[in-house]
């Protein structure tokens, strides 16, 4: 081996690295180009529409107004002063109470429904691909579509919960479980529990079957009680991956949509961010309105976001490894 | 075995049946629903009782099959484009070290999980200035914005999967970036790639938000948003019967291609979400 081969083929790596490197940009050149259009600009578009008085008919016709849609004064004849815009808006913060209720509650049950139905998969027995099968069917159908047959079972007069529940004397009249203000929430919480605990058990036991069994053989010759093997053996090992489905669920919980939108049509019970600001940019019409409410529940999402994974010490790219 | 462990065996096979029942219950509800007709349908049945077809052909005597068509052309066309961009996007990404790939994977990442109220606006105003406005082309352009995160995402990691030394192999025999892509690469990622499609044409087929925003006419929706309006001849009188009967229809395909390919699902599903 002598020296001048050797700075050859360093020479001859590097321009391989750099060659590399020149292809990496323009494969990855349009799919930035087309993030780019569909993501960065509609964004950056929204927030200039929430600076502005922009209506639904006219979108060139807007003037630049600043945080006008956000707060502003207004002066009555009577000398009174009243605060405005979606700052101060009582139905703006009542929509953020929904989600963030709504999300709290559901991502709290299906995980423990979750790591039950994990743990069940986890274990060795009889039938296990076919129960594996059945719990991805909620997942599959389209939201909508749960939405409409649960909405059916959930009907007053006709529908079968209440039956279900009459006949086991869990109620003792019909509920319009759907439409009054008092359960709208519950039925908006039991669809989606139904409909996403699948998802999240399916994350959960890919967590779960990355722990060595000979750690369970080892608790179980000491003899260790099985509740005592989950909390002390099992949940700090899965943190991880609870942690990364638990941001997921959340995040796709605090922009739900479609399924309040069908089960519970202009339900102020159950109106989330995502619901009102369409409501108020497309059905009233009010563009720049609508834009200002999606900008606020965008920068609510970027800051729920940045404390998880801040706070969590959540690592998602898996970056780390390599 | 001793009682305590019957007792426990017995637990929890009940608790395996109640997952399963809940879990299918809806589904075989809408199912026996979606048969019945007249008086039958407001009464309260266990189990089948009448097999008519009259709901599934109210369902089709509207602008229905149209909107299949729709989404099966949306769906399609928006996973295809998806595709294509991320193969060579996911092996830059996954193969190939640079200065802020980690930040751009997070970015990637944030998109896919952007909140879409947030780019309503401004697709819509995008949507309007190209023309799009209740045509298909206004969901294919909006679904790039969850599709294609997720494919490039989760070919990614599956690319990372790939032994290096195919890659080694290659260079030394002199192969370019894109030969190594599309002669070494592809052939071994067609299990991803099929299991990445149909993961983002689950979603494409099943998205509202954008679909009920950018369209104006009935037989320009798509399927959910078909569902969501069908109507009835007054305001007061839902058709539950034809809404089961299309619920039906729009399911069943998405459930069998869920059950043939569950364990590519699964694996897509969770992959990268389990990496931390």
């Amino acid at each position: 081996m002598t020296s001048p081969s050797l700075g050859r083929a360093a020479e001859q790596g590097l321009s391989l690295q750099q060659q590399r490197a020149r292809a990496a940009f323009w494969f990855l050149a349009p799919m930035l180009a087309a993030l780019f259009c569909v993501a960065a600009w509609p964004l950056l578009r929204t927030i200039y529409f929430s600076l502005t008085n922009t209506s639904l008919d006219d979108l060139y016709g807007g003037h630049f107004v600043w945080f006008y849609n956000y707060f502003h004064t207004q002066t009555l004849a009577s000398g009174t002063v009243q605060y405005r815009g979606a700052l101060v808006d009582p139905s703006w913060w009542n929509a953020v109470y929904n989600t963030v209720r709504f999300s709290v509650v559901s991502v709290i049950f299906e995980t423990i429904f979750g790591m039950a139905v994990a743990l069940m998969l986890n274990a060795n027995f009889k039938g296990r691909g076919i129960v594996r099968a059945a719990i991805l069917v909620p997942w599959a159908i389209p939201t909508i579509v749960s939405a409409k047959m649960w909405a059916w079972m959930l009907n007053d007069q006709y529908g079968i919960i209440n039956d279900i529940m009459l006949n086991l004397h869990l109620i003792d009249q019909k509920i319009a479980w759907a439409s009054s203000p008092g359960t709208a929430m519950i039925s908006v919480l039991m669809v989606d529990i139904w409909k996403t605990t699948p998802f999240m058990a399916l994350l959960i036991l890919a967590g779960l079957q990355t722990v060595p069994q000979d750690i369970y053989e080892a608790a179980k010759i000491d003899g260790v009680h099985p509740v005592k093997v989950f909390w002390k053996i099992t949940l700090p090992l899965i943190r991880p991956a609870l942690m990364v489905a638990v941001i997921f669920r959340m995040l796709d919980a605090l922009r739900i949509f479609d399924l309040v939108y069908v089960l519970t049509p202009n339900s102020t019970a159950t109106k989330t961010m995502s619901v009102i600001s369409r409501e108020n940019m497309i059905d009233f019409a009010k563009f720049a309105y609508g834009a200002t409410q999606s900008t606020m529940l965008f920068a609510i999402l970027a800051i729920f976001v940045s404390l998880y994974i801040w706070l969590g010490k959540v690592n998602l790219t898996g970056e780390g490894n390599r | 075995m001793t009682a305590e462990q019957v007792f426990w065996k017995i637990a929890f096979y009940l608790f395996v049946v109640l997952v399963v029942v809940v879990s299918v219950f809806p589904f075989y509800y809408a199912l026996v629903t979606s048969f019945a007709t007249g008086s039958a349908l407001f009464e309260i049945h266990y189990w089948p009782v009448s097999f008519n077809l009259s709901n599934y052909i109210n369902a089709f005597s509207r602008s229905f099959p149209r909107s299949i068509l729709n989404s099966l052309f949306i769906a399609t066309t928006t996973v295809v484009f998806a595709l294509f961009l991320a193969v060579t996007a996911s092996y830059a990404l996954a193969r190939v070290r640079f200065r802020g790939r980690g930040l751009l994977l997070m970015t990637i990442l944030g998109v896919s999980m952007f909140p879409q109220i947030a780019v309503l606006a401004g697709l819509y105003e995008l949507v309007r200035f190209l023309g799009l406005y209740n045509s298909p082309f206004a969901m294919i352009l909006s679904y790039t914005i969850f599709t294609l995160p997720f494919t490039v995402w989760v070919l990614t990691t599956f690319m990372r999967e790939l032994p290096i030394e195919i890659e080694e192999a290659a260079i030394v025999d002199g192969a370019s970036p894109w030969v190594i892509i599309t002669q070494v690469f592809l052939p071994l990622l067609w299990p991803a790639l099929v299991t990445t499609g149909l993961l983002a044409f689950i979603g494409a087929w099943n998205e509202f938000l954008f679909a009920l925003t950018f369209t104006i006419s009935e037989d320009q929706r798509t399927t959910p948003v078909a569902i969501a309006l069908l109507s009835g001849a007054s305001v007061q009188e839902i058709p539950w019967g034809p809404i089961m009967a299309a619920s039906v229809v729009v399911t069943v395909p998405i459930v069998v291609l869920v059950l043939i390919f569950q364990r590519k699902i699964v694996a897509g599903l969770t992959a990268g979400g389990v990496k931390g």
